[in-house]
């Protein structure tokens, strides 16, 4: 029998790699942290946040880019989400009763076919990479449409990279409402809409909101398409405020404005061979880092506690 | 009766925009592939497919230009390769590790703090694969130059490792608990399980994980923009300098590159062959997914 308890040894070892290999992941963020903090933790003042990119290194802050961040995310929510949560509403509630049919004929062949169609669109849409997304904005944003190096076009653009999670994110927690729920609400004389405007959506609401955050953590750290779209200029000016003291009070014209984001900051700091850049690119990537990981954090409770309301 | 018409045609008109909403993925790949191909057609009428394609220098930048794509290609293939080499078996084990090894509690715990290695800007990985791990490594291996292949392959496969092990896992997790029993009633161990019936029952989905993770780190752009270096370069030594399709994109990008000229139009050419590489191995992916899906 000597055969099997060396095989048992074998078992208890590769249990044990198998946790350090794990443990990998745990030991290399805190490793990127400790590294960052350890460079960038004395930049940060409250003088970094409210600086313009300088010349020179100290005096060089973070101010544009988190503003830009920041006007970059609200087109990108006010874009992917609308879209995002109606494709995946239209794919769960519409396309799929009706491929649920005992007899799919005449336009409903059409519908099913378009519907598949999709459906393997978005998987792939979901594979394809970021850069490319930053090519497509490139031709059609920057140039048919002529909306330039905005806000407007950097927003739209990463709206369209983060599309395809938003919407698989609201079709798998609307696919976790059971039918009844459905049929009970068609028996009480409500329309299809408001079925799913009263129950579908209030009760897939936690992992709609879970899949935008988690969208949005994304698109706040992408880089390369907004390179690609000509982001990385010397930005040491803010857009154009949204309230105006005249009447109508709002104005759009920031959504026009040239802009950077932290990541495209942090990108231009690293790449530049002075150490004083790279200090300053350390202790913007710990307010990114902080961003990123405070919004998946948030999706994470956000799960949690939906996950624990509703009990079918 | 005018107000259940009111009510029909709004049911109508919300009908209509979520279908419209559900369409608009169509409308953007159909505007990638129209605008790759009708940006590159400038590129591809001025250079010839086969000066493209077998060419082993690559400066369209330079006054006398020549746009042979192999030094891109050897970039990627090199990068990818250094990033498989470190993410397949790490997200393999992991994989194993946690689907038939670790208890729920610390599942719990570890698939998150996996899931965080995916969600640090890749950016930042850049960052830390130029100023941390080069300078790291330079100390075992002194002929290694500033910018490199090595260090970003490596970076790039940390990174990975939550995409092929997540995929894997599911994989696995798909093999019929009758089928496990079957081998532990056969007094097998748990790691003669995992790797004489797990992985062979899930075969495709594992290969299926491996191609994400290909697709991955070829799109990848950041790590290697920054830890790289700028410079084609035909050679598989993983301690140069080398560029990507991405980085070379980015390259241009920086620079102030007037639109419609042949530079202008080589991102997308460059564009066009990290297109297919990717839609090929999604494809490829998508097919093998499917196929574990289906056979239990």
């Amino acid at each position: 029998m000597k055969g099997l308890k060396a095989k048992k040894y074998l078992d208890q070892i590769f249990a044990i790699i198998g946790l350090l290999f794990c443990l990998i992941g745990l030991g290399i963020i805190t490793v990127l942290f400790l590294d960052l903090f350890i460079n960038g933790a004395p930049r940060l003042t409250l003088k970094f946040f409210t600086s313009f990119p300088s010349r020179f290194p100290e005096e060089a802050g973070i101010l544009s880019a988190w503003v830009g961040s920041l006007l970059v995310m609200l087109v990108t929510a006010i874009a992917a989400i609308p879209v995002g949560v109606g494709a995946g509403i239209y794919l769960e509630e519409y396309a799929r009763q009706i491929q649920g049919l005992q007899k799919i004929k005449g336009f409903s062949r059409v519908i099913v076919w378009f519907t598949n169609l999709i459906e393997i669109n978005i998987a792939n849409l979901a594979g394809i990479p970021s850069i490319i997304y930053g090519l497509l904005a490139l031709g059609i944003f920057v140039y048919i449409f002529g909306f330039g190096e905005s806000i407007l076009t950097g927003g739209l653009t990463l709206a369209l990279l983060i599309l395809p999670i938003v919407i698989m994110a609201t079709r798998e927690s609307i696919r976790a409402i059971p039918q009844s729920i459905r049929e009970a609400s068609f028996a009480c004389g409500a329309t299809k809409w408001q079925t799913i405007r009263w129950h579908v959506i209030p009760y897939s609401m936690g992992g709609i909101l879970t899949g935008i955050i988690i969208g949005l953590s994304r698109a706040i750290g992408e880089t390369a398409p907004l390179i690609t779209i000509g982001a990385l200029t010397y930005i040491a000016f803010l857009p154009s405020s949204p309230l105006t003291p005249d009447f109508p009070f709002i104005s759009f014209k920031w959504l026009f404005d040239s802009f950077t984001v932290m990541p495209v900051q942090i990108f231009n700091w690293v790449s530049r061979p002075q150490k004083g850049f790279h200090i300053n690119a350390a202790a913007a990537s710990i307010v990114l880092l902080l961003m990123t990981f405070l919004m998946n954090g948030f999706a994470i409770y956000i799960r949690y506690k939906f996950r624990k309301k509703i009990r079918w | 009766m005018v107000v259940k018409d009111l009510k029909t045609l709004k049911e109508k008109f919300i009908e209509i925009f979520l279908f419209i909403s559900a369409a608009s993925s169509i409308f953007i790949t159909i505007g990638i592939v129209f605008i790759l191909f009708y940006e590159s057609a400038v590129f591809f009428k001025k250079v010839s497919i086969v000066e493209f394609l077998t060419g082993t220098q690559w400066t369209p930048l330079f006054s006398e230009p020549r746009f042979g794509v192999l030094p891109l290609v050897a970039g990627t293939f090199l990068t990818t390769s250094i990033a498989l080499v470190v993410a397949l078996p790490v997200g393999l084990i992991t994989a194993i590790y946690l689907s038939e090894y670790a208890p729920l509690r610390l599942r719990e715990f570890l698939k998150p703090v996996l899931e965080l290695l995916a969600a640090v800007p890749t950016v930042v990985y850049g960052y830390f694969a130029l100023l941390f791990l080069t300078p790291f490594l330079q100390r075992f291996i002194p002929d290694l130059s500033g910018f490199n292949a090595l260090s970003p392959g490596i970076i790039m496969g940390i990174m990975i490792v939550p995409y092929v092990s997540s995929v894997s896992e599911d994989a696995m997790r798909a093999v019929p608990m009758y089928i496990k029993e079957g081998s532990y009633a056969m007094g097998a161990t748990r790691l003669q399980t995992a790797f004489r019936v797990i992985i062979p029952a899930s075969f495709s989905g594992i290969a299926a994980a491996f191609i994400i993770g290909i697709s991955r780190a070829i799109g990848e752009t950041m790590v290697v923009a920054i830890a790289a270096g700028m410079m084609p370069n035909w050679t598989i030594n993983p301690l140069e300098p080398v560029q990507t399709f991405t980085s070379y994109i980015v390259q241009v990008s920086i620079g102030d590159v007037p639109h419609g000229t042949l530079e202008y139009s080589t991102i997308f050419a460059a564009g066009v062959v990290l297109f297919l590489i990717t839609l090929g191995a999604n494809i490829l992916s998508f097919i093998l997914r499917s196929r574990f899906r289906e056979r239990y």
